[in-house]
């Protein structure tokens, strides 16, 4: 895919206050894991502190010379929320060995990179690292929730010409990384296309809704009541699949599965604050008996109309099904014509 | 009056970034005369779970603890599922127990896996080693990023993560796993595909780790036998055979002993919970656990997980990580497959250790055979899936209680602990396997586990990061993002 001779588009990787779960999904990435799916497009790991060799001082070397711009950086990926405090001294985590805070590292080194890439909602939000109750002073490189700033700063821009790329999702897809870090390392940056929040539309411009095994049931309103109904996770169960970001129902996840055909809500990951959705998880807040989170672009009163509707002409079949964990009633069939 | 002899001053060395552990670690090493006086372990990086949790609806754990970490996500899951579980007085249906084993044993297939292809085997690989008569073979196989035994794990690790994207939506950080049960059913072809993932998986551990039949390894049952099966073809025949040809050419049965103390909070209903302590067995005794904040940059008293706080102390005089130190009835201990098998009584675990401490060769071994135990395991439990039949419960939580949630994680014994008053959350503290294995000091100055098996190790002259004390951390297959969480 990549020319020959060209030479390598090199990645480096940091873990700030991460869970190291985007690194455990892109080491999934095709089926292959991350190294072989990345070298597939002409780009190399320069450091990845779970997949390199080099540990310690060599490792340190190899940060001290990137963040001096003594070593190209084609594209810096930064898993997890940097961590400021305390009192902005960015202690919570400092890179072992260094004597340094993490903070110093990830932001001496986006100075330096072509690109910047936040993986995961951490980086690019804060994520549930900047939940309420947190007290680590945790942001993301140019966000902290839906507000532009974070470590970076809303101005920021790469050496490349743009933003911080948010590959945003708890854990996102491998498929998105690997298709961004594709498209840079094959010299595609400048018409790569971010939404109004930093995250790559190829994924962005889809709703976790889209291709949802569970569409009849939604389309009925017939709706799940407890955690492994087939029904609809809208009306009961918290699902914000309608308004989350993203192509899940649209490809696969681990080549089987996707939060909803899982048989669990969206807590719309995608989404900056989807830390703290002000009601639990699995719960949709309702206002008189009706959701509060409908989709986004729908007028309400259509929606509430057209729900009362559907739910008058739900088939038995759906009805029931909606509420069992398999098939109960199979779908009619036509009787077989007499010869 | 002659002046007493005065050893040289020990050269203290600072090692970091610590790669291919998971997170964030940091070592200090006090050496001198070739070999390491005294360690201390620091977790360098807290994110605050604890308090995150804290003020939340009960069942909001299931979303908040997987979180702590992606590589343990679904044994978070089982904690959080566990105490809720318990705090509900309710029991998944047969189905729900068996694919929520089936995701749990996956992850930790997929764990020691990860942990032998990816983090311990390169380090034989290196440049180093060279001229050692087993280093080409590891080089070819293992070289970070290049190996092609390592290739074809991280692959099929990928294939069996499969069966989590079937009965999981995703991994990691899934709901499937709830008080009640698991969202997920499967019929009747799920069923056989699920088959078929653990078959493909079984078909490369029989070709690249093995080279020969999973079962003659799980049913090794003693170190004579583990010593017969791998004289039974030459050393470079499967990947695990290698490795044992590696071990007794450096020694590694001699490497890095922990403490004669290992715990286990039991799996699957396969091996049961308890301790071995000095090589004697007895049970597990959790209102005997304490946490001991003495040299965390944590503030307060040690104190039970039930009770316990996390309340961040930066400057706190004497104070090297952020890790609290957990103890048995004020004893460090071990955990991980090595703890969970030497505790079940299993006469390979126990010939290994005999009564003192692990080794990194019996982690190691103990990993790779606890692999093979599990994939047959989980093949009976999908058989024993009965598509039509419910799995999960409704699991109403009540206004107050508490509860703990303990399972077994790859890397040992996982405890979550659970006060929930007025329907939210009032304390939460979780107990991970590496804050065990990678504790530091305590206060009457014990050193954990890890600091204890670092005592000893050999430093060959001009290392700055030396290879023995990186076999020694690693064979642990540390997770510091569970640590401090």
């Amino acid at each position: 895919m990549a020319h020959p001779d060209a030479p390598p588009f090199s990645v480096l990787w940091l873990q700030a206050g991460s869970c190291g779960g985007c690194t455990m999904s892109a080491l999934a990435a095709d089926d292959v894991g991350l190294v072989r799916a990345l070298g597939r497009f002409g780009a190399r790991l320069l450091w990845h502190p779970s997949l390199s060799e080099e540990s310690g001082a060599a490792a340190l070397t190899l940060l001290e010379d990137a963040a001096a711009g003594r070593r190209p950086v084609d594209a810096l990926c930064v898993e997890g929320a940097v961590l400021t405090g305390p009192a902005g001294s960015g202690r919570f985590q400092m890179l072992s060995g260094s004597g340094r805070p993490m903070a110093y590292w990830v932001e001496s080194i986006a100075r330096q990179a072509r690109y910047v890439l936040a993986v995961g909602s951490c980086a690019a939000y804060g994520g549930i690292a900047a939940a309420e109750g947190a007290a680590t002073g945790a942001v993301g490189l140019q966000y902290l929730d839906g507000g532009a700033g974070g470590l970076l700063g809303g101005e920021f821009r790469s050496a490349g010409g743009l933003p911080v790329i948010n590959v945003a999702g708890c854990a996102p897809h491998p498929g998105w990384l690997l298709e961004t870090l594709a498209a840079l390392a094959l010299g595609e940056g400048e018409s790569l296309a971010l939404d109004s929040l930093g995250r790559p539309r190829a994924f962005a411009d889809h709703l976790a809704h889209h291709g949802c095994g569970r569409n009849e049931f939604y389309e009925f309103k017939a709706s799940a009541a407890r955690p492994s109904d087939r029904g609809c996770l809208m009306e009961n169960l918290g699902c914000k699949a309608t308004q989350a970001p993203g192509d899940c129902n649209l490809r696969r996840w681990n080549a089987y599965g996707s939060c909803t055909d899982g048989g669990f809500t969206c807590i719309g990951c995608t989404m900056p604050g989807f830390q703290d959705p002000g009601a639990p998880f699995q719960q949709t807040p309702k206002l008189a008996g009706i959701p509060v989170g409908l989709p986004l672009d729908m007028p309400k009163a259509w929606f509430v109309a057209l729900a009362a509707l559907s739910k008058s002409a739900t088939p038995p079949r759906v009805r029931v099904n909606a509420h069992a964990d398999h098939v109960i009633v199979p779908p009619a069939r036509k009787p077989p014509k007499q010869p | 009056m002659t002046a007493p002899p005065r050893l040289p001053a020990p050269t203290r060395l600072i090692l970091g970034p610590f790669n291919r552990v998971e997170g964030d670690l940091e070592v200090t090493l006090d050496v001198s005369e070739g070999v390491v006086q005294a360690a201390q372990v620091t977790a360098p990086l807290f994110r605050g779970f604890e308090t995150i949790l804290a003020g939340r609806a009960p069942a909001d754990a299931l979303v908040v603890a997987p979180r702590v970490c992606g590589i343990c996500s679904v044994s978070q899951s089982a904690a959080a599922a566990g105490a809720l579980a318990r705090l509900a007085g309710i029991e998944a249906p047969p189905n729900g127990r068996l694919a929520a084993d089936l995701v749990l044993a996956c992850e930790n297939l997929a764990d020691h896996v990860t942990h032998f292809a990816l983090f311990f085997m390169p380090d034989f690989a290196r440049a180093a080693y060279a001229g050692r008569p087993w280093h080409a073979t590891v080089r070819e196989r293992y070289a970070a990023g290049r190996g092609r035994s390592q290739q074809r794990l991280v692959a099929a690790r990928a294939r069996l993560l499969h069966l989590l994207g079937l009965l999981a939506g995703k991994w990691p950080h899934s709901l499937a796993l709830q008080p009640g049960g698991t969202t997920r059913a499967v019929d009747g072809g799920e069923r056989i595909r699920l088959m078929g993932i653990l078959a493909e998986f079984r078909e490369c551990l029989e070709e690249v780790l093995f080279a020969g039949p999973l079962d003659e390894v799980a049913a090794l049952d003693s170190p004579a036998a583990l010593a017969r099966w791998a004289d039974a073809a030459p050393d470079s025949r499967g990947d695990f055979r290698l490795f044992l040809a590696i071990a007794r050419d450096l020694e590694l049965d001699r490497l890095g002993r922990g403490p004669a103390a290992f715990l286990s909070h039991g799996g699957f209903g396969l091996w049961p919970a308890g301790t071995l302590m000095d090589g004697i067995g007895g049970p597990l005794d959790t209102a005997q656990m304490r946490e001991d904040p003495a040299h965390s940059w944590m503030a307060g008293p040690p104190a039970h997980p039930a009770d316990g706080t996390t309340v961040p102390d930066a400057d706190k005089p004497g104070a090297y990580s952020w890790c609290k130190a957990p103890r048995l009835a004020g004893r460090p201990a071990e955990v991980g497959a090595l703890a969970r098998h030497a505790v079940a009584g299993d006469p390979l675990a126990r010939g290994l250790v005999g009564n003192g401490g692990g080794s990194v060769r019996d982690r190691v071994v103990m990993r790779l055979v606890e692999a093979a135990r599990l994939l047959i395991a989980m093949e009976g439990w999908v058989r024993r899936l009965t598509p039509g039949e419910p799995f999960c419960h409704d699991a109403p939580l009540p206004e107050d209680g508490a509860a703990a949630g303990l399972v077994e994680a790859a890397r040992g014994a996982l405890g979550h602990w659970l006060t929930v008053r007025r329907g939210v959350i009032h304390n939460y503290q979780i107990v991970a396997p590496t804050t065990w294995n990678f504790s530091p000091r305590d206060q009457d100055g014990q050193p954990g586990p890890l600091e204890q098996a670092l005592a000893g190790t050999p430093v060959q002259p001009g290392e700055d990061t030396p290879l023995a004390v990186q076999h020694v951390v690693r064979s642990f297959d540390p997770c510091m993002a569970c640590t401090v969480h």
